[in-house]
C-alpha cells in the first residue's frame, strides 16, 4: 500500500498547487489587466501607467501579444467571454464586431459624466478608432494611439555625394525622399543590388505577410493612392467597379511591380518585425512601417539618429495612407469595469496625453498635437501629423476578419505567388466579399 | 533493442566502415540545425541577423537574459543618470541602452508546460494502467472493438475536434485553464497509454498474481502488490512518451489557452525583442525547452521503437 | 478479507473511466461537429439564429476550387515527404544494420530531430531559410552556386521546403521502424541463399525486401496519417504561402474555423478530412494485426 500512498500524496500535492495558483490570482482585488499588442508603445504605456498606480493605488497587470497573433488571441478571448482583459486596446478594425456583439461597453454616458469631449481628439482618430456605425456618435473606445503607415529611409545613404551625383545624372533630380510612387520606385531600383561598403543592399522593405493582415496593410497604400474606393460612396456594399475597378487594378499592379523590382530576396512573408529586421540590419534603403515604430528606429544604435529620416506615403493620383492605431475600450465581461473606467478617465487628461507623447506614444489629443512646437518635438512628428491628414481605413464591419482574410489570400496569390492578373485577383476578391456580405445579410441574395 | 546478428552474414570490415561513414555523415549534417540553434542562443541579436552568416561570433548571454526579462529602452541621458547596475545581467541589458522592466512570461509558460505535462501524464498513466490491466487479464466484452475505438481516437486531427471542444470549454468555463488542458491531453494520451501498457502487461506472466491469489489476496490486491511493481519500467516508459507529447503539443494549446494556461510551444515562436524577432532569445527558449526531451530520449533509447508504434512492435 | 470485488466488476471499474472520458472528449465532440456541419452556426455570433442547411456546407466545400488547391498541396506534401523519408530511412537502416562500432550512439543522435516540438522546428527553419542571414543558402552556395534563391518565397521551391523540413524531422522515425524490420529477418534465410551462391542483389530483392515490406507499409501508413493531420510545422514555416501554395488542408481548416469563424462550413470540412483519415486508420490496424501475427 506504500506505493499507493506516495502516488496519492503526489496527486494531492499537484492539485493543491493548482488550487493555490488560481487562488492567488483572485486574491488581488485592486488590479487591472490591460491587453495590447507587444511592441514599443506598449512598453511606453507601462512606464506611463505607473503614474496611474501612484495616484489611485490600482496595480496594473499587462497582457501583451505580438502583432501576428494579437487579433486571433484577443478575438478568441472576447468570443469566449474571457475575463483576462479589463481594458483592451483593440485594433481599429475590430470596432464593428465588438460593438455589434457587445464585447465593449458603450462609453457615451461615461464621457458625458466626466466631461470627456470627443471634439478634443483628432477627427480622423475619433471616426477611425471610436465610432460604430462609422461616423455616428456612438463611442466604443477612447482614441489611444494614433498611427498610420509611412516610410523611413537611410538619410546617410541619400547624403552620399557619389550616389547623389549618379542619381541626378540618371533621373535628372535630387536624391531625396520621393513625393510620388513613381519616384519611390525609381529610388528603389537605384539601390537594388547595389554594393555599399562591401555589402549588397536593396531598395525597400514593404509589407508582404500572408498570415494575419500584413500584405493588405501594404497594398492598400498604393491602391488608395491610385484612387481606389472599397464601395460606391453613394450606395453601401455596392462594390462592383470599385474594389475591382481600374484604379484598384492599377494600384495593385504597381505594388507587385514594386515587390518584384525593389525588395530584398526572401522578403515574401514580411510584416512589421521583418521590415524592421531588414532595415536595422542595413539591407534596405527604405522601409514601409507603422509610425509607431519610428521612435524605436530613431534610437537604434545601428541605423538611428542622423542616419534615418522619415517621409509620408507618396502620392499617386491622390495622397493617402493606410490607417493604423487603436482606441482603448472597456471589456464588457470584466468584473472591474468601474476601475477600468477610472483608468480611461486618467488617460484622457491632456497632461497625461502630453506625457504619453513624450514617452513615445502617439497621442490623438488636440491639446498635444496643436501645441506650438509640436512639429519640432521629434524627427517624426511632422510625418505623423501629415499622415493623419490623409488616412483611410479598411472595413470595420463585424465580418471584417473574413473580408481581411479574403484580401490577404487574393493579393498574396497575385503579388508574391504571381498568380493570374491583378484584374482576376480583384474580381475574385469582389466575389469573396459579396459572399461575405450576403451571409451577413448586408446584401440581399 | 537487443539484437542477434542479422546482417547477411557478417559484413566485411570495409563494409562496416563505409556504413559507419554514411551514417555518421548523415547524423552530423542533420545535427547542424540543432547545433546552430544552440550557438544562436549565445549570440547577440545583431550577430544573429548578420549577413552573410557568421559562424564564430563574440559569445553573449544576452539571449538568455532577454528570454527571462522584459526591458524598455531609455535615452542615453536617462541611462547616465541611473545608479550603477546591481547584477551582471542588468549590466548586459544596460549595454543595449535598455533597462530591466520586469520578468517575462517565459518562466510562466515553462511552468505551465511542466504542470500541464506532468498533470496530464499522471492521469493518463493511472487510467491507462487500470484499463490496460483489464484488457490484458479480463474477458472484457467487445475487447477488440474497444481497443480499436481507443486507438482510433488518436487518429483524429486536432483541429477537427478543436471546434466543439472550444465551444464546450467556453460553455463550461474551462477555457484557458490548467485543468482544461490537462483533461484534454489526458484524453489524447489515453489511447497511447492503454496500448503501450497493455503490451507491457501482456509480457508479465500471470503466474505471479495467480500465486498471490491462491495465497489469499484479492485480485485487486494482487494487482497492486504483484503486477504493478513488475510493470514499473513499462509505466515509466509510457509516462515519458505521454509527457513528450504533452510537452510538444501546439494546436490545442494555441486554440484553447491564452494568458493563464498557455504552454511554451505557442509562446516560443512569438518571442519578440524590440520590434524585431529576438532570435537569440528564441534560440535560448528553444534550447531550454529541448533539454528535458533530450534527456528523456537518451533514457528511452531502448524503448523508442515500441513507443512510436503504439506497442505494436517490440524489438 | 474475502473475495474482494469480482473480476467482472473490476474489469468495468478499470475500463470504465477510460471509456467514459474518451466518449466525452472524442465521440461527443465528433457528433457535435457532425451536427454543426449541417448548420450555419458561427462561433463568434453565439446569439444569432442557427439555421439548418442540410448538405449545403458539404456541397460548398466540395465545389470550392480553393479547397482542391489545398488537397493538391496536401497530396504533394504527403507523397514527396513519405517517399523521401522511405528512401533515406531505409538506406540508413541498412547501414545501421551492419553494426559498425559506435552505431548505437549515432543512431540515438539521429533520433534527436524527431523529439522536438514541430511548431518550434517550423519557426527555426524559417530562420535557416532566410536568404540573407540563414545558413541554408550559405551552405548550399558553399557547394555550388545556384545564385540567390529563396526557399520560402519561391512558389516552386516552398513546397519542397516543407518536404525538406518534414523529412529532416521524421526520417529517424522511418529508420527506426525499418531497422526493427531488418533485425527481425532470421539469419538462416541468408545462410541458405549464401549456400546457393546468390548475389547480393538477389539476396536483397528476394529476402530483405519482402521481409521488410510489412514494416515499410506500416511506416508509410503511420507517416501518412500523421502528416495528414499535421499543421503546426507548416503553419509556422510558411503560413501556407507564398499565396496558398503550401496551404495544407489542415491549415485551411484552422483558418475557416478559428479565423473566419465559419463554424458550420469548417465542421463540414473537418468531417470530410476525418472520414479520409479514418479510412486510412482502418487499413493501418488491419496491417498491424497482420504484422503482429508474423
Amino acid at each position: 500500500m506504500k506505493w499507493l500512498n506516495t502516488r496519492s500524496t503526489f496527486a494531492a500535492a499537484m492539485l493543491a498547487a493548482l488550487g493555490l495558483a488560481s487562488g492567488a490570482a483572485q486574491a488581488q482585488n485592486k488590479q487591472l489587466t490591460l491587453c495590447w499588442a507587444a511592441w514599443d508603445p506598449a512598453n511606453a504605456l507601462v512606464e506611463l501607467s505607473k503614474d496611474f498606480t501612484a495616484q489611485t493605488g490600482v496595480q496594473m497587470k499587462y497582457e501583451f501579444v505580438p502583432w501576428p497573433n494579437f487579433a486571433q488571441r484577443m478575438l478568441n478571448e472576447l468570443n469566449s467571454k474571457g475575463k483576462l482583459c479589463d481594458l483592451l486596446i483593440g485594433d481599429s478594425q475590430w470596432i464593428g464586431s465588438a460593438a455589434a456583439e457587445g464585447h465593449y461597453i458603450k462609453l457615451n454616458e461615461f464621457f458625458d459624466k466626466n466631461s470627456i469631449k470627443m471634439s478634443d481628439f483628432m477627427p480622423a482618430t475619433v471616426e477611425g478608432y471610436s465610432t460604430w456605425p462609422k461616423g455616428t456618435q456612438n463611442y466604443w473606445a477612447l482614441p489611444a494611439m494614433g498611427d498610420a503607415v509611412a516610410f523611413t529611409y537611410r538619410k546617410d545613404w541619400f547624403a552620399r555625394p557619389d550616389l547623389q551625383a549618379e542619381f541626378k545624372a540618371k533621373y535628372n533630380r535630387e536624391l531625396a525622399p520621393p513625393k510620388t510612387w513613381d519616384e519611390l520606385k525609381q529610388i528603389g531600383q537605384f539601390f537594388q543590388n547595389r554594393t555599399l561598403d562591401g555589402k549588397k543592399v536593396y531598395g525597400a522593405a514593404i509589407y508582404t505577410e500572408r498570415g494575419s493582415e500584413g500584405i493588405t496593410m501594404g497594398v492598400t497604400n498604393t491602391m488608395y493612392a491610385y484612387g481606389m474606393e472599397y464601395q460606391n460612396p453613394k450606395k453601401p456594399y455596392d462594390m462592383k467597379g470599385f474594389i475591382n475597378g481600374p484604379e484598384a487594378v492599377a494600384g495593385l499592379k504597381f505594388y507587385k511591380e514594386l515587390f518584384d523590382c525593389c525588395t530584398p530576396p526572401g522578403h515574401s512573408n514580411a510584416y512589421m518585425t521583418e521590415d524592421l529586421d531588414s532595415y536595422k540590419s542595413g539591407q534596405v534603403a527604405m522601409q514601409m512601417n507603422f509610425i509607431a515604430f519610428f521612435p524605436g528606429i530613431a534610437k537604434d544604435p545601428n541605423v538611428g539618429g542622423e542616419k534615418t529620416g522619415f517621409f509620408t506615403m507618396p502620392k499617386g493620383k491622390i495622397a493617402a495612407a493606410q490607417l493604423g492605431g487603436q482606441g482603448i475600450s472597456v471589456v464588457k465581461y470584466s468584473d472591474k469595469k468601474d476601475l477600468a473606467l477610472e483608468y480611461i478617465k486618467w488617460f484622457a487628461q491632456p497632461s497625461v496625453q502630453q506625457k504619453w507623447w513624450d514617452a513615445g506614444g502617439f497621442s490623438c489629443h488636440n491639446a498635444v498635437l496643436s501645441k506650438p512646437g509640436f512639429e519640432k518635438s521629434t524627427s517624426y512628428a511632422p510625418v505623423f501629423l501629415d499622415s493623419m491628414k490623409i488616412v483611410k481605413d479598411f472595413w470595420q464591419e463585424p465580418s471584417y476578419a473574413q473580408l481581411l482574410l479574403a484580401m490577404q489570400k487574393r493579393t498574396h496569390d497575385y503579388v508574391v505567388a504571381g498568380k493570374g492578373t491583378p484584374q482576376e485577383a480583384l474580381d475574385g476578391l469582389l466575389k469573396d466579399w459579396t459572399e461575405v456580405f450576403k451571409e451577413d445579410g448586408k446584401i440581399k441574395p | 533493442m537487443k539484437n542477434t546478428v542479422h546482417s547477411p552474414l557478417e559484413p566485411t570490415p570495409r563494409g562496416k566502415t563505409l556504413a559507419g561513414a554514411v551514417v555518421i555523415g548523415y547524423a552530423l549534417i542533420s545535427l547542424i540545425p540543432l547545433v546552430w540553434i544552440l550557438m544562436t542562443s549565445f549570440r547577440t541579436p545583431q550577430d544573429a541577423i548578420a549577413y552573410p552568416p557568421q559562424v564564430i561570433t563574440q559569445p553573449s548571454l544576452i539571449g538568455y537574459v532577454n528570454l527571462f526579462t522584459t526591458r524598455s529602452r531609455v535615452s542615453s541621458q536617462e541611462l547616465a543618470a541611473l545608479p550603477p547596475a546591481a547584477t551582471w545581467y542588468e549590466d548586459l541589458v544596460r549595454e543595449q541602452q535598455m533597462i530591466l522592466a520586469g520578468p517575462s512570461r517565459f518562466s510562466d509558460r515553462y511552468l505551465n508546460s511542466v504542470l500541464i505535462g506532468f498533470g496530464s501524464t499522471l492521469l493518463s498513466v493511472i487510467l491507462g494502467t487500470l484499463a490496460a490491466y483489464a484488457f490484458s487479464r479480463f474477458r472484457v466484452p467487445g475487447k477488440d472493438d474497444l481497443l480499436f475505438f481507443i486507438l482510433s481516437t488518436r487518429m483524429m486531427p486536432p483541429i477537427a475536434v478543436a471546434i466543439p471542444i472550444y465551444l464546450m470549454y467556453r460553455a463550461v468555463g474551462l477555457s484557458d485553464t490548467h485543468l482544461g488542458l490537462i483533461l484534454l491531453y489526458t484524453v489524447v494520451n489515453l489511447s497511447l497509454a492503454v496500448w503501450l501498457l497493455k503490451g507491457f502487461m501482456d509480457e508479465i506472466p500471470r503466474e505471479y498474481e495467480e500465486a498471490a491469489m491462491v495465497d489469499g489476496y484479492t485480485r485487486f490486491q494482487a494487482f497492486i502488490k504483484v503486477v504493478l511493481p513488475q510493470a514499473a519500467t513499462g509505466i515509466a516508459t509510457t509516462a515519458i512518451f505521454c509527457l513528450i507529447f504533452a510537452w510538444n503539443e501546439y494546436a490545442f494549446a494555441l486554440l484553447l489557452t491564452s494568458g493563464t494556461a498557455q504552454t511554451s510551444p505557442p509562446f516560443i515562436p512569438t518571442i519578440i525583442g524590440e520590434g524585431g524577432l529576438d532570435w537569440p532569445a528564441m534560440a535560448a527558449g528553444t534550447t531550454l525547452f529541448l533539454l528535458p526531451v533530450l534527456v528523456f530520449t537518451v533514457l528511452l533509447r531502448k524503448h523508442l521503437l515500441r513507443g512510436i508504434t503504439f506497442g505494436a512492435i517490440r524489438k | 478479507m474475502g473475495q474482494g470485488l469480482s473480476d467482472r466488476a473490476l474489469a468495468w471499474l478499470f475500463v470504465g473511466p477510460t471509456i467514459l472520458l474518451l466518449l466525452a472528449f472524442n465521440i461527443f465532440p465528433l457528433i457535435w461537429t457532425l451536427w454543426l456541419s449541417f448548420t450555419n452556426f458561427r462561433a463568434n455570433r453565439p446569439g444569432a439564429d442557427v439555421l439548418w442547411v442540410g448538405l449545403g456546407n458539404y456541397s460548398r466545400v466540395l465545389n470550392d476550387e480553393a479547397i482542391w488547391e489545398n488537397m493538391r498541396a496536401t497530396a504533394h506534401f504527403l507523397s514527396c515527404s513519405i517517399t523521401l523519408q522511405l528512401l533515406l530511412g531505409f538506406g540508413l537502416a541498412l547501414m545501421l544494420n551492419r553494426r559498425f562500432r559506435s552505431h548505437s550512439f549515432w543512431s540515438t543522435a539521429i533520433l534527436l530531430p524527431m523529439m522536438l516540438a514541430p511548431a518550434v522546428v517550423g519557426t527555426f527553419w524559417k530562420y535557416f531559410f532566410e536568404p540573407q542571414y540563414g545558413i541554408f543558402n550559405y551552405i548550399v552556395n558553399f557547394f555550388g552556386s545556384p545564385g540567390t534563391f529563396t526557399m520560402l518565397g519561391d512558389t516552386k521551391l516552398s513546397p519542397w521546403a516543407i518536404v525538406l523540413v518534414d523529412t529532416w524531422m521524421w526520417t529517424p522515425y522511418v529508420m527506426l521502424l525499418l531497422l526493427a524490420g531488418l533485425r527481425s529477418i532470421p539469419p538462416y534465410l541468408y545462410e541458405a541463399a549464401e549456400i546457393d551462391r546468390a548475389s547480393e542483389w538477389t539476396k536483397f530483392w528476394r529476402i530483405t525486401l519482402p521481409m521488410v515490406m510489412p514494416f515499410i507499409i506500416l511506416a508509410v501508413l503511420f507517416r501518412l496519417i500523421e502528416n495528414f493531420k499535421m499543421f503546426d510545422l507548416v503553419d509556422q514555416l510558411t503560413n501556407g504561402g507564398p499565396g496558398s501554395v503550401t496551404e495544407l488542408a489542415s491549415i485551411k481548416l484552422k483558418r475557416e474555423a478559428f479565423e473566419k469563424w465559419r463554424t458550420g462550413y469548417s465542421s463540414a470540412l473537418a468531417i470530410i478530412l476525418f472520414v479520409a483519415i479514418y479510412g486510412l486508420s482502418l487499413v493501418t490496424v488491419r496491417f498491424l494485426d497482420r504484422v503482429k501475427q508474423r
